[in-house]
């Protein structure tokens, strides 16, 4: 048990455990600041991995993008005034035994499959080579991406944008 | 290095189990969003993973792709659940019934 044991755990029960409570808890603004947890562990799994700069994107855009605009969704479609917060669950029994199912046949896969793994040398630190490489091999698609940033964004605000009456 | 592979993906497979699970049980539009989101952090884990532990970055550039188009989806999903909400009133799943008749 040396360190990068006791670092995987200790990022793995957070992110499994603050995963579970999005998935459980009734209270919708308690499921979002769960999520915060649950993201911040996947970037230290990521930074435990080698994937530094995959690591800091991952804080940036989930916990200071995507979290901020799902709070921004809380806050817009829940009656604060009357306390109409709560959210129930239904089909629990069917839906856990499928998930059960699922869980199982996905787990048995990665167990039993001979991953292929190369003698990995990680570089102390990934931003240049993946800058170099997004900008050579992958132009192409880094360029659509942000053509698709910008659609998104257009059709975001066309779609939330209140009608002229 | 010492954590061997197969610790991540069984992390990575159980955090898509929980998204599933939310995704089928949750009533709430903006908790099925949420759910989504863990879905791709687990993809996302598990191509990181084999990024890592195959010594290129390939990976990682896909890791980053998914994160692009995550956003775009979070952010044309929420348009919709509030144009839904100023219609209906309502966030609540079993309740929009638009295209039911």
């Amino acid at each position: 048990m040396n360190i990068y044991d006791i670092i995987f755990y200790l990022f793995a029960i957070v992110t499994l455990v603050s995963a579970a409570f999005v998935v459980s808890t009734k209270n919708i603004v308690h499921a979002a600041f769960f999520l915060i947890f649950t993201f911040f562990g996947v970037a230290g799994l990521y930074i435990l991995l080698g994937a530094d700069f995959i690591g800091v994107v991952q804080i940036l855009v989930y916990v200071g993008g995507i979290l901020i605009l799902l709070l921004f969704g809380v806050m817009l479609t829940n009656k604060i005034t009357n306390v109409e917060i709560r959210s129930g669950t239904t089909q629990i029994v069917p839906a856990l035994i499928g998930v059960g199912l699922f869980a199982g046949i996905l787990v048995l896969t990665m167990v039993s499959t001979e991953w292929k793994s190369a003698p990995g040398e990680i570089p102390f630190t990934t931003a240049y080579s993946l800058g170099k490489v997004l900008l050579t091999d992958f132009v192409l698609i880094f360029e659509l991406l942000g053509i698709l940033l910008l659609i998104a964004l257009i059709g975001a605000a066309s779609i939330a944008r209140r009608e002229k009456e | 290095m010492q954590v061997p592979i197969e610790y991540y993906l069984i992390l990575s497979a159980f955090m898509f189990s929980v998204g599933v699970a939310g995704v089928l049980i949750r009533r709430n539009a903006i908790i099925i969003l949420m759910s989504i989101e863990l879905m791709l952090n687990s993809a996302n884990l598990a191509l990181i993973t084999f990024s890592s532990f195959m010594g290129n970055s390939i990976g990682q550039i896909f890791a980053f792709f998914v994160m692009t188009v995550a956003a775009a989806e979070a952010a044309i999903g929420l348009a919709i659940v509030i144009a839904i909400f100023r219609n209906k009133l309502t966030v609540n799943i079993d309740q929009i019934n638009l295209f039911k008749w």
